[in-house]
């Protein structure tokens, strides 16, 4: 089947087509980039997902949160869901891991941001 | 939720929390009900803010006398009750000699009216004055007696003091029917006695929260005025809502009018007025359309248009691009166009504030003087002694002195931290705001005593910081917070965490 | 009065990075004031990735980027003080402040880095008609209710504007339950960058309706729906093209604004296209010893470029001190310079000045355009001498560009009298 795109490598946004069984021809693309997201974007797409987790007794009520490395994009919502079942504790650091393995990806969950405990 | 009381006011904008402050004077139990969750929640809060100088109303009118009447109290009364007002003066331009015979009805019928100051002065005097007017103003009515009010500020201080001193205000409570008691059906037989001559048997008001009776009723029920008045009377009023848009603009460092200008009704229609408001912002409107929905307040893209069109008639460099928001309210119009005060025909005991549209604001003081005299005298009421006229606003850390403004901090932290920043309003004023006589319960509470959320911004940045505080000082979740009430929330849906 | 060498106004990526670099040139005490209970500014809430390509060769999330400053000032013992609002800054640099814990405070500083940053354009500014229920929201106010607070806006949404903000924002309610029913865009072109589109719209299905706009909002108390329309080549709405969208949410991301209140309130000389103040070179405003940079001066796309900006400030501030403080006349001394025009296509230069003094370095001219361009170039001229041209496949309003003046070419600027900046060619889309 082929696949229309829009290429995000630079302001341009060439249309791009891709045959998802012959990912290697791409045409529309005006530069090497374009060939490659493409190729990239129908056979295995990817993304971090960023979010915010509530910690309980911190400084702030959330912390905000990452993908260690880019998931394939059918897990995006599988992520969120464990995302969203997380609660976690102050303090919290900046590269603390506050979840392995998210929803069977093998990539961590990890704190963007330093939330320390809230003052009595 | 029942209750008996002497006096029961169905209506908490301007007219009544008027009325319930001056009934106040007296040994009488009085209740207000509001259908809505504060006072100032209907036409008292989108109008154009004028303490008009009362040349508009044809002499002998109630109009002509009420704000006449209420235009010379305000001053008094903003500094008992600490609300902002300011009299600005206003001229009413015409442009061109065709129109000066309508400018110098006007001067005449503010004369006949008692209107003190008023004089025709020319375009150039005009200009000089208003160096924005346009080289198209031909000439001016001048009426130095003309002002400024913050309507908020002004209810809100009428119904707080009412509060402090006895008045019962219950909220949320709309009035369903009101229905005249027999003496047999009247429960206490004290309450009947005391009524035998003056009310009969008095009312019952039947709400969604309960019934209640009461010997005296003042209708100030703005547009549904007629709803309660023909419940009871035998001759019925009509009163039909006509919707005025605005647009407001930004504070800026030098104001395009100091005036309140307003155009002679003439061949291009009524015309709208440009207007500083009291806290330096520009208020342009309003439009004047007659609809059939009591509470049809949207704005539409025609009416917002025609005003732009009209203020630039009468004023040059308006700042249009500095518009930070419009709004729409609608005025109670009655058929006989002036107010209906007083008794109401074949219904002893139940008094009306009915037709209250422009010049209401400016009357409202009169009006309440007026009604509670008629009732105080009806119930053989005594003036109490305790009464205490006055009302301390909520502090305006911002416009204090420097020196004071630090002793205030020092005193209290919480007006060291700024939640809105365009008004620069502080967190302890917000709390005072909720925690204060009649205290804001939803975010429209909050701007409307103390602005937050009312600048340039438009809530942008405090949004988050006001509702923290609101549901702090409340004891709810954020998810509770209401914009003005029931089915207003800032949040919807819950996101599970 | 404490006395301090540089008071920075604002602790977001521009204060930052300009009280560093202040710091790197040998400036002694600094205070940054951030009225926040954190420094790190807007970057706090912007959680989502994609910051720092430029400066740190890495994608980083806004809270990440922002730490890597926040630390860096702790390290040079930099002092901060949150949770402080400025409310007036004098001409001659005394600087008022109040917070819970000092009360009102007076400072007097040597020289003054106005990094105030931006806002949202509110709803007023578009004057959508129909009622003013609860649930509309400024992009930046929903990031922050959902990103910091934790709390939900609505189930459904709909949001006009397509700039990054809005775009964001869609992603980020999609992946938290909300529907987005679609993003409406009044130009014929989105506002935001093309991996935007892809990533926070295409990969959820979320419709991007260019040529459309808002034109009636329902709902008495809560919203309940918006009814789009298409719009001309006039932005006016087309009749009869009107539909009912029906939501409880509607998220404006209309635009963004220099915060200046305090500049106009010094009575800096204002740029009208850029909101900001006017500056030279050396992000100097025409009130000596008065700095300004990042989005108070103009709004950035990339906050790489603000940091650059503001390192530029931080250090010329510091130069100042050394070599002018004391010299009250130092902006006359310097001369009036010569300004930049923006010629054709160009919306507004920052700088907007060169002094005729010169520093003798390259000078980078950041700049928007005023449509989208294609196979175009951007050319800079002083009278008929062409000084600079950049073949660029597309300029869009939506990306900030920026081009280099080495110090020859800013001299023979000078001494002709004339700069000016233009779009060639292309066609115009």
């Amino acid at each position: 089947m082929i696949r229309e795109l829009t290429c995000i490598c630079c302001p341009l946004g060439c249309r791009l087509f891709v045959d998802d069984r012959h990912p290697e021809q791409v045409s529309g693309n005006s530069c090497p980039k374009g060939a490659q997201y493409a190729k990239n974007e129908v056979t295995d797409p990817r993304r971090t997902v960023t979010a915010s987790v509530r910690v309980e007794g911190g400084e702030l009520p959330m912390v905000s949160v990452k993908t260690s490395r880019e998931i394939p994009k059918d897990r995006i919502f599988a992520c969120m869901e464990k995302i969203r079942a997380l609660r976690v504790f102050a303090p919290v650091k900046l590269g603390d891991v506050l979840l392995s393995d998210c929803a069977g990806t093998g990539v961590d969950i990890v704190a963007t941001k330093t939330v320390e405990r809230r003052m009595p | 939720m029942g209750g008996k009381y002497d006096v029961v006011i169905i209506g908490g904008g301007v007219t009544g929390a008027a009325i319930a402050r001056e009934l106040s004077r007296y040994d009488l139990k009085t209740c207000l009900l509001e259908r809505e969750e504060d006072v100032c929640s209907g036409t008292s809060k989108a109008n154009s803010a004028i303490v008009h100088a009362g040349y508009d109303a044809k002499p002998g009118t109630n109009k002509a006398r009420m704000n006449v009447e209420g235009n010379r109290m305000m001053e008094e009364l903003s500094r008992e009750l600490d609300f902002e007002f300011q009299r600005n003066g206003s001229l009413v331009v015409c442009f061109g000699p065709e129109e000066l015979p309508a400018l110098e009805r006007l001067l005449e019928q503010g004369k006949q009216n008692g209107v003190e100051g008023l004089s025709i002065i020319s375009g150039e005097e005009a200009r000089k004055m208003e160096p924005n007017l346009r080289e198209e103003v031909y000439a001016a009515l001048h009426a130095p007696s003309g002002g400024i009010v913050c309507p908020f500020g002004l209810t809100i201080a009428l119904a707080e003091n009412a509060c402090d001193n006895g008045v019962e205000f219950r909220f949320n409570t709309e009035v369903t029917e009101v229905k005249r008691l027999e003496d047999k059906e009247t429960e206490d037989k004290e309450t009947a006695d005391k009524g035998a001559g003056t009310a009969g048997g008095g009312y019952r008001i039947r709400t969604l929260r309960g019934d209640l009776e009461t010997r005296f009723v003042v209708n100030a029920a703005g547009l549904y005025a007629d709803v309660f008045h023909n419940m009871v009377s035998s001759k019925p009023i009509s009163i039909s809502p006509r919707r005025g848009s605005y647009w407001l603009l930004d504070k800026e460092s030098a104001p395009c009018v100091n005036h309140t200008v307003f155009q002679v009704p003439g061949r291009f229609g009524k015309g709208v007025l440009v207007t500083p408001t009291v806290h330096g912002n520009l208020l342009l409107g309003p439009t004047a359309v007659d609809i059939d929905d009591k509470e049809d307040t949207r704005t539409t893209a025609g009416e917002l248009e025609d005003i732009r069109k009209k203020a630039s008639r009468s004023v040059r460099d308006i700042p249009f691009s500095r518009v930070i928001t419009s709004f729409a309210g609608l005025r109670a119009r009655e058929e006989g166009d002036d107010f209906v005060l007083g008794k109401a025909p074949g219904a002893p005991g139940f008094f009306d504030a009915a037709g209250i549209d422009s010049p209401g604001l400016t009357a409202a003081p009169a009006i309440g003087r007026f009604l509670a005299g008629q009732i105080a005298r009806a119930a053989g009421a005594k003036e109490k002694a305790d009464f205490n006229p006055y009302r301390k606003g909520i502090v305006k850390a911002a416009a204090l002195p420097l020196q004071d403004r630090a002793k205030l901090i020092q005193k209290d932290p919480a007006y060291g931290t700024i939640v809105c920043r365009c008004e620069q309003i502080s967190e302890g004023e917000i709390r005072d705001a909720v925690t204060r006589t009649l205290g804001a319960k939803s975010m429209d509470g909050i701007k409307r005593r103390v602005r937050a959320g009312m600048g340039r911004c438009q809530a942008g940045f405090c949004t988050p910081g006001v509702m923290e505080i609101l549901a702090r000082k409340l004891g709810l979740p954020p998810e509770e917070i209401c914009k003005n009430g029931d089915g207003s929330r800032l949040l919807e849906g819950g996101m599970g965490q | 009065m404490k006395e301090y060498e540089i008071v920075v106004i604002g602790g977001g990526p521009a204060g930052l990075a300009a009280a560093l670099e202040a710091r790197e040139n040998g400036a002694g005490e600094i205070l940054i004031l951030e009225r926040d209970v954190r420094t790190g500014g807007i970057l706090n809430q912007c959680i989502h990735n994609g910051f720092g390509l430029h400066t740190f060769q890495e994608e980083l999330t806004g809270p990440e980027y922002a730490d890597r400053f926040v630390q860096q000032v702790r390290k040079a013992g930099i002092e901060t003080r949150c949770g402080s609002m400025v409310i007036r800054v004098g001409r001659d640099r005394t600087v008022t402040y109040v917070n819970r814990e000092e009360g009102l405070t007076q400072v007097r500083a040597k020289a003054v880095i106005l990094a105030m940053g931006c806002r949202e354009r509110p709803r007023g500014a578009l004057n959508i008609p129909g009622y003013r229920p609860a649930g509309i929201y400024s992009a930046g106010t929903a990031q922050r209710l959902v990103n910091l607070e934790g709390v939900c806006v609505g189930k459904k949404a709909v949001i006009l504007g397509s700039g990054d903000i809005g775009l964001i924002m869609a992603r980020r309610l999609t992946l938290e339950g909300t529907k987005v029913l679609a993003v409406a865009e009044v130009m014929p072109y989105s506002g935001g960058l093309k991996r935007n589109i892809v990533q926070c719209l295409d990969d959820f299905g979320i419709p991007l309706l260019l040529n459309h706009t808002v034109v009636e909002i329902l709902g008495k108390k809560r919203v309940e729906g918006v009814v789009l329309a298409r719009v001309d080549e006039n932005r006016k709405p087309v009749p009869g093209t009107q539909r009912l969208l029906e939501c409880d949410t509607l998220l404006l991301s209309v635009g963004l604004l220099p915060e200046n209140e305090l500049t106009r309130e010094l009575g800096a000389d204002m740029d009208r296209a850029t909101g900001g103040p006017c500056v030279n070179q050396r992000m100097e405003t025409r009130i000596p010893g008065i700095f300004a940079c990042g989005n108070v001066l103009h709004v950035h796309d990339l906050v790489d470029y603000v940091s650059q900006e503001a390192a530029l400030a931080g250090k010329e501030a510091a130069l100042w001190i050394r070599e002018e403080s004391g010299r009250e006349t130092k902006a006359d001394c310097r001369g009036e310079g010569i300004f930049l025009q923006a010629g054709r296509g160009i919306r507004y230069t920052v700088p907007q000045r060169l002094d005729s003094a010169g520093n003798g370095g390259n000078v980078t001219v950041r700049f928007r355009v005023d449509g989208v361009y294609q196979d175009s170039s951007i050319a800079v001229y002083s009278k008929d001498c062409c000084l600079v041209r950049k073949k660029k496949r597309v300029l869009s309003p939506g990306e900030m560009e920026q081009l280099v003046l080495t110090a020859q070419q800013q001299d023979l600027c000078r001494r002709q009298g004339e700069i000016r900046i233009c779009v060639e060619t292309g066609r115009e889309q």
